[in-house]
């Protein structure tokens, strides 16, 4: 991670239309690609757990969207950094804009959902199922997004604009954040899934001890 | 027949009767749609010109609002009469409840909107008694109800339920009022079927997809 730091601050040319702020994209991409990466984790611990009940399937389903929610925040707080500058906006409906922003709306919904369901079991089996109907629904929005473009088309420099025209150095950088922030992305899970396990445990031993 | 229609067909029976005899919902919803209408003149002071731009937009997020008010209804009406115990113990699988509850929220949404276009007709002096609409209208609804009774089962046992069913319902549904708002658009300045296909096809299969993934994960909501 500090590797990864070093290499988009110091080593890494900076961009030459877009300056300093084209660095942020090194921030943007990863975590746009490990929140996705995160909710495919949910979707499929999702689908387990639906099938056979386990604990673990849960809280891989939990823990993947919980930190899923955080780099996909990440996102959208990094990306009007580099939107404002190089696009003189902060905000654009652009299909990936739009299903980002919503994605990061269901999954908020489905923390709100986990935190105000009545029981553990109710909650994993709401938030199971929410899971997987929040993943089969970002394909049809992105879908929707770019139909409703269709009609109204204003031409919009999108963040594909840059790919073809990425020196090797800023290639090798942008790879190595990917694979560092997915590295990050499954310690983050490790970690979280430890906590969650101490988490039950000491549920199981609070039920007990008030027998 | 076979039984499971026969079940689905005596809950949405059963449903219908239910608001039929008491209307304690659809009185209320209608009030409720028709003010946010009225708030959104006042929002937009709609011109001739613009209306043809933003009655599409008033319309549709009337319809949803309501729409979310009916199907938080749907199942919290069994919940606090404990009826939705009974229903569980039927012998009659939870797919028939599902399409049962869907059936009966889609025709309410239905009669609410058709309702609507009257007054909504006098005050914007827009055509809506086109067929195009109105199967765009049937179309969207159909997506709505079938995603929406999944998430009014869910939101039921939730603590702040009246919350938790738009905060989940609604990005869900997202690509249904993007469709809806579109297809309507064209409709409103006399434009042909060619013009809302795509929209329709889309919808359509929303509304498919939805039906068999809704269906297929009610059970695990309805369980106790």
């Amino acid at each position: 991670m500090l590797a990864d730091l070093a290499l988009i601050f110091l080593w890494v040319p900076t961009d030459a239309t877009m300056g300093i702020v084209q660095r942020v994209f090194y921030f943007h991409v990863p975590s746009a690609w490990v929140g996705f990466l995160a909710f495919f984790v949910v979707f499929v611990g999702s689908i387990a757990y639906l099938v056979k009940p386990a604990p673990r399937w849960d809280a891989l389903a939990h823990s993947a969207a919980e930190i899923g929610t955080l780099f996909m925040t990440i996102v959208l707080i990094t990306g009007p950094i580099w939107a404002r500058p190089v696009w003189g906006v902060w905000w654009t409906w652009s299909p990936q804009l739009t299903t980002s922003l919503i994605l990061w709306l269901i999954y908020v919904a489905y923390l709100m959902l986990r935190a105000y369901a009545p029981t553990q079991q109710q909650a994993a089996r709401y938030s199971a199922v929410l899971g997987i109907i929040g993943f089969v629904d970002v394909p049809i929005i992105y879908f929707a997004a770019i139909l409703w473009r269709d009609i109204h088309p204003e031409k919009v420099v999108g963040p594909m604009a840059e790919r073809g025209s990425l020196a090797p150095e800023m290639l090798f950088v942008f790879l190595f954040s990917v694979l560092t922030f997915t590295v990050l992305f499954v310690m983050f899970l490790q970690q979280r899934l430890t906590v969650r396990r101490a988490e039950d445990t000491l549920a199981q031993a609070r039920r007990a001890s008030s027998r | 027949m076979t039984n499971f229609w026969r079940a689905v067909l005596t809950i949405l029976w059963k449903d219908i009767l239910l608001e039929v005899r008491a209307k304690e919902t659809i009185t209320p919803v209608l009030v409720f749609a028709f003010l946010v209408v009225i708030i959104f003149n006042f929002a937009f002071e709609p011109t001739p010109l613009l209306v043809v731009t933003v009655a599409p937009g008033i319309l549709w997020v009337a319809f949803t609002f309501a729409g979310v008010l009916g199907l938080s209804r749907s199942f919290a009406v069994e919940k606090d009469k404990g009826s939705l115990d009974g229903l569980m113990l039927a012998p009659v699988g939870r797919e028939a409840i599902y399409f049962g509850k869907l059936l009966g929220s889609f025709l309410f949404m239905l009669v609410v909107e058709l309702l609507m276009l009257p007054p909504f007709l006098v005050l914007f002096n827009v055509p809506l008694f086109e067929p195009e609409f109105l199967i765009t209208a049937m179309v969207a609804t159909l997506g709505f109800a079938a995603v929406g009774t999944v998430f009014s089962a869910m939101s039921v046992n939730t603590r702040a339920r009246e919350i938790m069913l738009p905060v989940l319902f609604f990005p869900i549904v997202l690509p249904v009022i993007i469709g809806a708002v579109a297809a309507s658009g064209p409709i409103l300045e006399e434009g042909s079927w060619s013009d809302i296909a795509g929209w329709l096809q889309f919808m359509v299969a929303f509304d498919a997809i939805f039906l068999v993934v809704s269906s297929l994960t009610f059970q695990f909501v309805l369980e106790e």
